[in-house]
């Protein structure tokens, strides 16, 4: 572990035309940890992570991952990133099998066949490994569309809103996916606007706001910024999301593909 | 970066070789409109047409094929339209590939499938009674003119591509590049149109093609048109590449 952060990020500005979207966005992000960038829709997150992935180059202020400037060195920050995008980004046409082994091909890594057969057993894809993506879930899609970012071992891994559009067993799997990343010692940028999201996944949580980071800090650090809280005594009631894992099943371990809009349309 | 060029577009190639292979619609949908119009011109209107040549079949086939190749390119604009909205072209521009290889694979599997649809198309015109003595070195000069072509149509197909805001704005820029042959030599001699409307069709792109294609088939001597029909390909080539690259450039760099 290197204490120089993976991320950093010093004065970024960006605009579109009238629209000054970042004002000045100052964070850095530690090596293997988990970095939730929280904002409402339109705030620039994925504004920032474009800027982190070179896919959009920044008006003012420096910015670099890995160790390499984002805007002189973008081939070898492209070599140490994966991008996983708003919408999960692909081949519709493809089998899951073939977006993998085509992503693992483009990385120019040996063996493409057994990188996705590995992926498709860790992210219990295996079933559906022939079938066609657009036959495929949401959260399926989803988890595919991570899997495809892990290809190569990428040190740092931008995830844009990964569970947007996911019914909650989608969104565990996700949470899950996630959380194992960090273990390996993957660095993680996640943006959400799901705060119960940023709470359970995040080692240090930003909020982007106005075109600045307005706070960044660990959630404990977080909470220290409001008055302390009162004891009261209120009975948990089992939330809706409780409620409705309970009847369905949960299934956090990487749950029934395919199958799972089979089995929990039931009766 | 450049290195891996090549082996980056053919890994791109042979994916979007395969959506082609698991939507022949596209091939069929390519070829269906110029096989219509062939069989409409043939047996409808054909017989009213004094070309000088006596298969009409043989005198409009030019024509038939760079309408085929003006309908096929815009699957090209379309696929690439989708790439840029599923997401997955920002995917592979966040990669370490050669950048031009995203392109560069639309534009080749542009060419496999045209070609394709222009085999189907001439197999059709001979079961229509096509016939040519042309050898195998004229067949060639055939084939790499039509291949010229579809390239130059295909980088003017990048340009919506990249751009269009809709799928019926990738796909509409087709439209007047299917009925250039129209106001040309393909269904009729030049002869016989008004002033200013023979002035153009004599000075336009397909005529030329078209007249050296005739002529090749026809086993004639090619005069100059084949020089001015490549003149024009290359011309539209290089100007549509040089677009196509700018915005390009410009999409992935903003």
């Amino acid at each position: 572990m290197t204490s120089q952060p993976v991320i950093h990020v010093q004065g970024l500005q960006k605009s579109y035309k009238q629209l000054h979207v970042l004002r000045g966005v100052d964070f850095d992000v530690a090596r293997g940890s988990i970095f939730a960038l929280l904002g409402s829709n339109g705030a620039g997150k994925t504004t920032v992570v474009n800027i982190l992935s070179t896919l959009l180059k920044a008006d003012a202020g420096a910015a670099s991952v890995n160790g390499f400037d984002v805007a002189t060195q973008a081939a070898n920050v492209r070599e140490s990133i994966s991008l996983t995008g708003q919408f999960a980004a692909v081949d519709e046409i493809l089998s899951g099998r073939e977006n993998l082994v085509l992503v693992a091909q483009l990385r120019h890594l040996k063996g493409p066949g057994t990188i996705a057969d590995d992926l498709l057993d860790r992210f219990s894809l295996t079933d559906a490994a022939a079938r066609k993506v657009s036959t495929y879930s949401g959260g399926m899609r989803r988890r595919l569309d991570i899997a495809m970012s892990l290809i190569g071992n990428p040190q740092v891994i931008f995830l844009d809103e990964p569970t947007t559009g996911l019914d909650p067993q989608g969104r565990i799997e996700v949470w899950q996916a996630v959380k194992e990343l960090a273990e390996h010692g993957t660095t993680v940028l996640l943006t959400t606007q799901n705060l119960d999201e940023a709470e359970r996944l995040a080692d240090r949580i930003a909020i982007l706001h106005g075109g600045r980071i307005i706070v960044n800090g660990t959630l404990a650090e977080l909470k220290q910024l409001i008055p302390p809280a009162k004891v009261e005594y209120v009975e948990k009631q089992p939330t809706l999301e409780d409620l409705f894992l309970a009847i369905v099943g949960d299934s956090g371990q990487g749950g029934s593909d395919g199958a799972d809009s089979n089995n929990s349309k039931g009766k | 970066m450049t290195t891996h060029f090549f082996g980056d577009t053919a890994v791109l190639l042979g994916r979007s070789l395969r959506h082609i292979t698991r939507s022949p619609d596209t091939i069929i949908t390519t070829t269906i409109m110029p096989i219509a119009m062939m069989l409409l011109f043939v047996y409808v209107f054909g017989g009213a047409i004094d070309t000088g040549s006596d298969s009409y079949v043989n005198y409009m086939l030019p024509g038939i094929l760079l309408i085929t190749i003006a309908s096929g390119i815009s699957y090209t604009a379309f696929r690439l339209f989708l790439d840029m909205q599923s997401g997955i072209f920002e995917r592979f521009q966040s990669m370490p590939i050669a950048r031009a290889s995203v392109l560069w694979a639309h534009v080749l599997t542009s060419l496999v499938a045209n070609l394709v649809s222009l085999v189907l198309v001439v197999l059709v015109a001979f079961l229509m009674g096509f016939r040519s003595p042309a050898g195998v070195v004229a067949w060639l000069e055939i084939a790499g003119i039509l291949i010229l072509f579809t390239l130059a149509l295909t980088w003017i197909a990048v340009i919506p591509g990249l751009t269009a805001k809709s799928v019926d704005g990738a796909s509409a820029f087709s439209y007047p590049l299917i009925f250039l042959p129209f106001i040309s030599s393909a269904f009729v001699p030049t002869a016989t149109m008004p002033g200013p409307v023979r002035a153009f069709a004599e000075n336009q792109p397909v005529t030329s093609i078209v007249n050296t294609i005739r002529d090749l088939f026809a086993q004639q001597p090619v005069g100059t048109d084949i020089w001015i029909a490549l003149a024009w390909c290359v011309g539209i080539l290089v100007v549509a590449y040089i677009f196509a690259m700018v915005i390009y450039r410009r999409k992935i760099s903003q």
